[in-house]
């Protein structure tokens, strides 16, 4: 009975990146056929790197036959936000048992902001939901880039502006939690070091930094955020 | 097709992305995950960092806009502000994030 249930739970809680992904991904597929590789490639790409931005720079490092040096720290530069996603997902993950070594390699803007937005309906299993959550993606990713290096440029229709469909997730997701959460200070902090560090370092070298800084905040107030957070649990 | 690096160094690159991108991944969990109880301070990030999180990716999302030529990035920003009201409206995901995707397609072609 479970089972029946869960699974089209999550394809729907999924639905909003199966749209982005599979446009995004086709994109991805249209441009590394146009480097030189065919959809097998594509596929292997998008199974073990599995990341929206970094492939695209990707797709641009093969194409100029990059030294291995310059594609490690540009890799480090794109990726390294991702460390931030982790951390507050370290005690749900712990309740997928060995399925999160491979929801760790999966844990894309997109999955994480699924998975620290989600809620689990009574009697569901928690675990098995955040791994069906992460693989439904991985997987509308794969298939969004393997199609697009097949038949990507037969697609008559110009997607171009589709891919706003994930800035919208990220913000019906702040909308979301910006109306259930006790405080908005976490919120603002995010915001406002993001608009700051976008100004001092640019649209290319910002997200780090701004991430680091916002921990950083959040840290400090944490005196005062614990008792709020707790607060606004209890009414929620 | 056209001339391209060869099948070992296409590889190569392409595996020391997933590694890199496996690794920055995976340190929180590894560095945090694990023992058997969380550290307290890990568990209080857990808990206020996705709004902040959020508010940058959104900020992130919009970081190449150009607000000093024409559209001034007006397409962005007002499809941002459209898909809040209609989520503050109808509380509705997939109507806010398909309203807002097709206004944005519109007004990146029109405007």
């Amino acid at each position: 009975m479970e089972k029946k249930k869960l699974i089209p739970h999550a394809f729907r809680l999924t639905l909003p990146v199966m749209f982005g992904y599979l446009v995004m991904g086709c994109a991805f597929g249209i441009i590394i056929h146009t480097k030189g590789y065919n959809f097998i490639w594509a596929f292997v790409i998008s199974l073990t790197c599995y990341s929206g931005s970094m492939q695209f720079v990707l797709a641009d490092l093969l194409g100029a036959a990059a030294p291995l040096p310059s594609v490690a720290l540009m890799t480090l530069a794109v990726q390294i936000r991702h460390v931030f996603y982790g951390l507050s997902l370290v005690d749900d993950y712990k309740k997928c048992g060995k399925k999160k070594y491979l929801m760790m390699q999966q844990l894309t803007d997109e999955t994480y902001s699924l998975q620290c937005s989600l809620t689990v309906p009574d009697g569901m299993d928690e675990g098995r939901l955040r791994f069906a959550v992460s693989m439904f993606d991985h997987l509308y990713w794969m298939a969004g880039c393997t199609l697009g290096a097949v038949a990507g440029a037969l697609i008559p229709f110009d997607f171009e502006g589709a891919d706003f469909a994930m800035t919208a997730l990220f913000v019906v997701i702040f909308v979301e939690q910006w109306r259930s959460f006790g405080t908005h200070v976490p919120a603002l902090i995010g915001a406002g070091s993001a608009v700051v560090c976008l100004l001092i370092f640019g649209a290319d070298g910002f997200i780090f930094p701004a991430l680091s800084a916002a921990t950083l905040a959040l840290l400090a107030l944490r005196p005062v955020l614990s008792k709020k957070t707790k607060e606004g649990d209890e009414n929620a | 097709m056209p001339e391209r690096l060869g099948f070992f160094n296409s590889a190569v690159m392409i595996a020391l992305v997933a590694a890199i991108t496996f690794i920055l991944r995976a340190a929180p969990f590894a560095l945090f995950g694990g023992r058997r109880k969380t550290p307290a301070v890990i568990i209080y990030l857990g808990g206020v960092l996705p709004p902040a999180i959020i508010a940058a990716l959104v900020v992130y999302c919009l970081r190449s806009t150009d607000f000093t030529v024409h559209p001034y990035g007006l397409p962005g920003i007002a499809s941002v502000i459209v898909v809040a009201l209609l989520h503050i409206w109808r509380k509705n995901t997939l109507l806010s994030i398909l309203g807002g995707t097709v206004l944005y397609m519109t007004l990146i072609r029109v405007v």
